[in-house]
């Protein structure tokens, strides 16, 4: 499954990186990428771990970048 | 400016003033040096107080190689270490910088969708004989709306009350006025400019061309060139590697020395460019600038790593019909029997041809003009049309309906499709119809090979001899003829194994039939594409117009912008590691170390956001210059 997840306040582009590394390196995480100038990121993952992943994910944003909002 | 960054903005200049002041003092008396850390204290917290905390935050969650953190290590170790101007001035730069990132970022934002100029603020609805103005949004499929002159039609829809003219300059770059009447479609992003259309909604505005085209270019961010990929992956390691490199800095030649404040000072100038902000930073941005140019011209490119393999086109293969050709057939060429005239013949096939709709007897009444109706025609499958008119009865067809009927004809060897005319049982001449050459084909070849593109192939499932005459006149390097559309699959295959390392292939076709193709090349190209929603999925690339001069334009600016992120590369990743040598040397100072940080990322900005400017001197194609005049 597929999800686009808008990163409100995302404003540095080497945090955009480091979220993109810090994702990829989830379990679970098939494809990530983060744009930094679309403040956006592409999350990739089996369908019957969707959920989970996500969680993981939204939990590594927040440490990684705490300045930005993640909505879902 | 937003809010957040005219508050950042006051405090820069705030603290700048405190700075001067602090400075002063110092210089002009002598009292206790606590008291010149009290003075430079204010400006430090002004500008950086937001540092501070947000760094205590990011150690908090173990985010040790963090841009805040290590600014934050580097002020206040110039602090302790009793360089109080240069700590204050690295904060107030530092933040300078981050203002300037948000700005210059936010600005790219902004003028992509202005340069797109596609998103439309409003619509009118007509509701029970009511208007009503609402957000494109709340349109629903089926609602009959109300577009005035001059403004922007808010979703895809057909005409069904008034006239006008349309123009679609920001959806092709061109501003070629159409007129349209009612049954027309209208598509989202074009402007009504002379009358006011009543239209039925055919789609939402999310599924109209406007919001797509919107959202391909945003989202083309989110494939990433390789040289970003690249870039990414370096910062991953530059971080860490450049913090260690200043721990070791700090610590082993002190012991050894003894000089401890020497050392660590060169080792906070590590810390100050330890950030790969520059180049993580204006790379994407370039790109962003690039496509944002491209698209304004009417090229949509849907990716980043497209735009860089644009960079890189050495071959270059066409579909002939539709892409070259006009599509639409033409009459080249009347060859009147003795003792008939060019326009007798035209005139009698015309009128044989009257109640026909095919191409061919299309192109044949176009060329005739005016004619009159024939008393009645019978069509003769596979031969052609009998008709009884004024002038007698008249055949119009092909050369086995003259032998069948046994009429004396003179058979032409010209190339393209022939329709021998008799006029009661003579022969009144041959009329040749082509699908013509686009008038721009054979320059945009042209200008695709003095761009370097070293070799241009035509694909086509035409005949030999009309396919010769076609790739002749654009002046390709090669055709290939009499193809299946999985011939041609396999043709685009082999070029690519051809081609070198470095090297790309481009294809170009309508986008309709050749998806297979279009995915089997580098960069698969769809021309024409405007209100085809499947020659844009299908794409790389899309030509929203069907100008194939556009390619070499699009060509021109990905090279422009490839270059522009070279050059930020070079100099970004040249003047770090330059500081770094400079700075383990002893041989310079905080000062320079925080230019190198943010002075480097100010000006590979402002050159990145130079691909969103002059996109038409880029390559000074007529298109621009057209648009330009007008």
């Amino acid at each position: 499954m597929k999800k686009s997840i808008k990163l409100e306040d995302l404003d540095c582009a080497n945090c955009a990186a480091k979220l993109e590394n810090a994702v990829a390196a989830i379990d679970g995480v098939q494809r990530v990428t983060v744009s930094f100038m679309a403040q956006k990121m592409i999350l990739e993952a089996p369908d019957d771990r969707f959920d989970d992943v996500l969680k993981q994910v939204v939990k590594t944003a927040k440490k990684v970048v705490p300045e930005a909002t993640v909505i879902l | 400016m937003t809010k957040k960054q005219k508050k950042l903005l006051i405090r820069i200049l705030v603290a700048c003033g405190l700075f001067a002041a602090a400075f002063a003092t110092e210089k002009l008396t002598d009292w206790n040096k606590y008291i010149y850390l009290g003075l430079y204290l204010v400006p430090y917290l002004v500008a950086g107080y937001d540092v501070l905390l947000k760094s205590a935050r990011h150690i908090g969650k173990g985010q040790v190689f963090d841009e805040m953190f290590l600014m934050a290590v580097a002020t206040i170790g110039a602090l302790v270490i009793g360089e109080y101007p240069e700590s204050v001035f690295v904060m107030v730069f530092f933040q300078t910088g981050e203002l300037f990132q948000s700005v210059a970022v936010g600005k790219s934002r902004r003028s992509i969708s202005s340069l797109m100029d596609l998103r439309p603020d409003s619509a009118t609805v007509v509701r029970d004989g009511v208007e009503e103005e609402v957000l494109p949004e709340e349109v629903c499929v089926g609602d009959t709306l109300l577009v005035r002159p001059g403004e922007r039609v808010p979703v895809d829809g057909t005409v069904t009350k008034g006239a006008s003219t349309i123009d679609t300059a920001a959806l092709t770059g061109e501003s070629v006025p159409a007129d349209v009447g009612p049954g027309d479609t209208l598509i989202s992003g074009s402007v009504n400019l002379t009358g006011t259309l009543f239209f039925t909604a055919d789609k939402e505005y999310g599924e109209s061309t406007a919001a797509k085209i919107l959202e391909l270019v945003e989202n083309s961010s989110l494939r990433k060139a390789k040289s970003e990929q690249f870039l990414t992956r370096f910062a991953k390691y530059y971080t860490p590697a450049v913090v260690v490199g200043a721990l070791l800095l700090a610590v082993i030649p002190s012991i050894i020395t003894g000089d401890w404040k020497d050392w660590v000072y060169r080792a906070l100038i590590f810390l100050v460019v330890s950030c790969p902000c520059a180049l993580v930073i204006s790379v994407p941005l370039s790109f962003f600038g690039g496509i944002g140019g491209a698209s304004s011209r009417g090229i949509l490119i849907k990716g980043a790593n497209y735009l860089e393999a644009l960079a890189d086109v050495k071959t270059a293969v066409f579909d002939k019909t539709g892409t070259l050709t006009t599509g639409a057939f033409t009459v080249t060429d009347v060859l009147p029997a003795p003792g008939f005239d060019r326009e007798t013949v035209l005139a009698l096939a015309a009128q044989a041809e009257y109640y026909s709709e095919h191409p061919i007897a299309l192109s044949v009444k176009k060329a005739a003009g005016t004619y009159e109706a024939p008393a009645d025609t019978q069509a003769l499958s596979g031969y052609g049309i009998e008709a009884r008119t004024e002038a007698g009865t008249v055949l119009a067809g092909n050369a086995a309906l003259m032998k069948d009927r046994g009429v004396a004809f003179a058979e032409t060897d010209e190339n393209g499709t022939a329709v021998y005319v008799a006029q009661n049982g003579a022969f009144a001449g041959c009329i040749v119809i082509n699908d013509t050459l686009k008038p721009d084909a054979a320059e945009a070849i042209a200008r695709l090979k003095a761009l370097g593109v070293t070799k241009t192939v035509m694909l086509t499932g035409d005949r030999e001899a009309a396919a010769r005459t076609a790739a002749e006149q654009a002046g390709v390097d090669e055709y290939r003829a009499g193809l299946l559309p999985q011939d041609k699959v396999a043709i685009v295959d082999e070029l690519c194994r051809a081609e070198g390392k470095r090297e790309t292939l481009l294809f170009v076709g309508d986008g309709v039939n050749d998806a297979p193709v279009l995915g089997r090349a580098d960069i698969g190209v769809a021309m024409g594409a405007l209100g085809s929603d499947a020659a844009i999925e299908a794409a790389d690339a899309v030509i929203m117009d069907d100008d194939p001069a556009k390619l070499a334009a699009a060509i021109a600016i990905a090279r422009r912008t490839k270059r522009i992120v070279r050059e930020n590369v070079v100099f970004a990743l040249g003047v770090k590691f330059a500081v770094l040598i400079l700075a383990a040397c002893g041989l310079t100072n905080m000062w320079v170390g925080v230019f190198a940080d943010v002075g480097v990322a100010v000006l590979a900005i402002l050159n990145a956001m130079r691909t969103l400017k002059n996109q038409s001197s880029a390559d000074g194609s007529h298109a621009s210059n057209r648009l330009r005049q007008t």
